[in-house]
């Protein structure tokens, strides 16, 4: 040991003292706030519902006209055009996850939010949102139409 | 000069944050044997801000109403992380905080501390008993299982038992002539609004007074150190006792856990307004006391209601507490002796009807 050390021994224990009352009162600290941040994140919902729901009867719906349907815990759009195809995609708008909704002035789907527009396919074509809305297969079986979501390729 | 100085001196120059502490700089503690029992307060505040902020937490996920409330506390306790520890340390701080606020008053009757001038702060101590105990009552409704059910039924009925007043406000409470969904709506709106907000106020008010009136010494050691300055012992609040209180606080917070961890609180079994009572079935422990008086009291006493006359009986001497420095005061010292006999009759009492309400079949 040296003389410099020892003229100098209470610094040293006071800084170990220091380090290990820090130290613990750092570490319950961390202990206290992992669970709380833990308990902030809600439990994820199941998906219910699963891959397949069948959307509408095939009375249901006119020509030129279109259908809110539960997808899960989403909200899906089928619409029956002009012609009398049955289109499905989700109702939830890319922009900012409104619910869109069928035109059938404009023959569009349309989300009274802010205004965008997509066409028959799902694409954006007008206003703010960035992407097409999701597309689902649409299946008519006896007298159900039978929505599901596409198989990734 | 380091940054954290500068923005301390920064703000120092905007609040006057120095002013504003230094009283505290200059308050001290007296020293004596009794000395411990000056940590039950600062115990039963560190608990209730537990409350508060355990509570807040709960009213993520928490849903008031019959057909939602027990069902979203079973799932904070199933499906939420750490759902089950927050509930359980909320439980166990609530019934810590009750036993810490009864030990902190009893200590403060045996001390005489609700001597002149401490008179407010006494009664503003009182009121936050009864708020404790009115948190306690609200709360243990709102998992609203059978056990908090039949409880919520017969508290409020006693309420009933009040002559003139009692009808009006059972119903006031309930939020109609029976426990139904519509108590649970209040009872939650109670204890998550009304409640704290007074609570906040008589807590910032009693601790004010606290704060400004000093510690009380204890009349016996006063009058030593009065005639011998010399013996005086004293510690500075800052930072040595506000030290101690911290480490006080972080025993109490270990306790906590560890009976949280150990012993999680259970939820019991949805309430049915369509089944029987269970058997056995008893208050929370801090109503015991009440519970078991009104059970003995005879059904017809002379020619009063037995219930009726345990409730009037218990409201006046819930009046007389609140009062007590006041009937103190001015009485000559064999009368303030005869008051500290009651109080060891008043500790008796609570402890020995609730034990024998405990064991009671």
């Amino acid at each position: 040991m040296t003389v410099d050390q020892l003229s100098q021994p209470e610094p040293t224990r006071r800084r170990v003292i220091g380090f290990f009352l820090g130290g613990g009162l750092l570490a319950s600290l961390a202990s206290f706030i992992y669970p709380v941040l833990r308990y902030l994140v809600p439990p994820a919902v199941a998906d219910l519902g699963g891959d397949e729901i069948v959307a509408a009867k095939l009375t249901e719906l006119k020509l030129n006209s279109g259908k809110i349907f539960r997808f899960g815990n989403r909200p899906g759009l089928l619409i029956r055009t002009a012609s009398g195809e049955y289109r499905a995609m989700s109702a939830t708008c890319t922009h900012l996850s409104c619910t869109v909704q069928y035109r059938d002035d404009l023959r569009q789907v349309w989300c009274a939010c802010h205004n965008g527009k997509y066409d028959l396919n799902g694409r954006n074509i007008s206003g703010p949102p960035p992407r097409p809305l999701e597309g689902f297969e649409v299946q008519v079986r006896g007298d159900e139409i039978f929505v599901r979501r596409r198989r990734e390729a | 000069m380091s940054p954290l100085r500068k923005v301390r001196d920064w703000l120092d120059e905007r609040l006057q944050w120095d002013d504003l502490i230094a009283p505290l700089r200059e308050k001290t503690v007296p020293l004596h044997r009794l000395s411990y029992w000056y940590f039950l307060g600062g115990i039963s505040l560190f608990l209730f801000v537990i409350q508060v902020l355990t509570g807040i937490l709960l009213l993520l996920y928490y849903r008031p109403g019959a057909n939602e409330a027990f069902e979203s506390v079973q799932y904070i306790m199933t499906r939420v992380q750490f759902g089950w520890l927050i509930r359980s340390i909320h439980s166990w701080s609530a019934n810590l905080m009750i036993f810490t606020v009864f030990a902190h008053m009893f200590s403060v009757l045996f001390l005489k501390a609700y001597r002149k001038p401490r008179e407010l702060t006494w009664v503003s101590g009182v009121l936050l008993l009864f708020l404790v105990m009115g948190f306690g009552f609200s709360g243990y409704l709102l998992p609203w299982n059978t056990l908090a059910f039949f409880a919520t039924k017969v508290g409020t009925e006693i309420t009933g038992q009040v002559p003139i007043v009692g009808k009006p406000m059972m119903i006031f409470l309930r939020g109609g002539e029976d426990v139904t969904g519509a108590t649970l709506t209040r009872f939650f709106g109670f204890h998550v609004a009304v409640l704290p907000g007074i609570a906040t106020v008589l807590l910032l008010l009693h601790l004010l007074l606290v704060q400004r009136l000093g510690m009380s010494i204890p009349p016996k050691l006063e009058v030593q150190w009065t005639a011998n300055p010399a013996a005086k012992r004293e510690m500075k609040f800052l930072p040595n006792f506000l030290l101690r209180e911290l480490m006080a606080w972080y025993l109490a917070l270990g306790v906590l856990g560890a009976l949280a961890a150990v012993f999680p609180w259970n939820l019991g079994v949805k309430a049915d307004p369509f089944v029987s009572a269970p058997a056995g079935i008893k208050p929370e422990w801090y109503f015991l006391f009440m519970f078991q008086t009104l059970k003995l009291i005879p059904s017809k006493v002379w020619f009063i209601d037995g219930e009726i006359l345990g409730v009037l009986a218990f409201g006046l001497v819930a009046l007389l507490w609140l009062l007590l420095p006041f009937l103190e005061s001015d009485q000559p010292s064999h009368m303030k002796r005869w008051i500290t006999g009651l109080a060891v009759f008043a500790l008796a009492y609570t402890v020995g009807m609730s034990v024998y309400g405990y064991l009671a079949k």
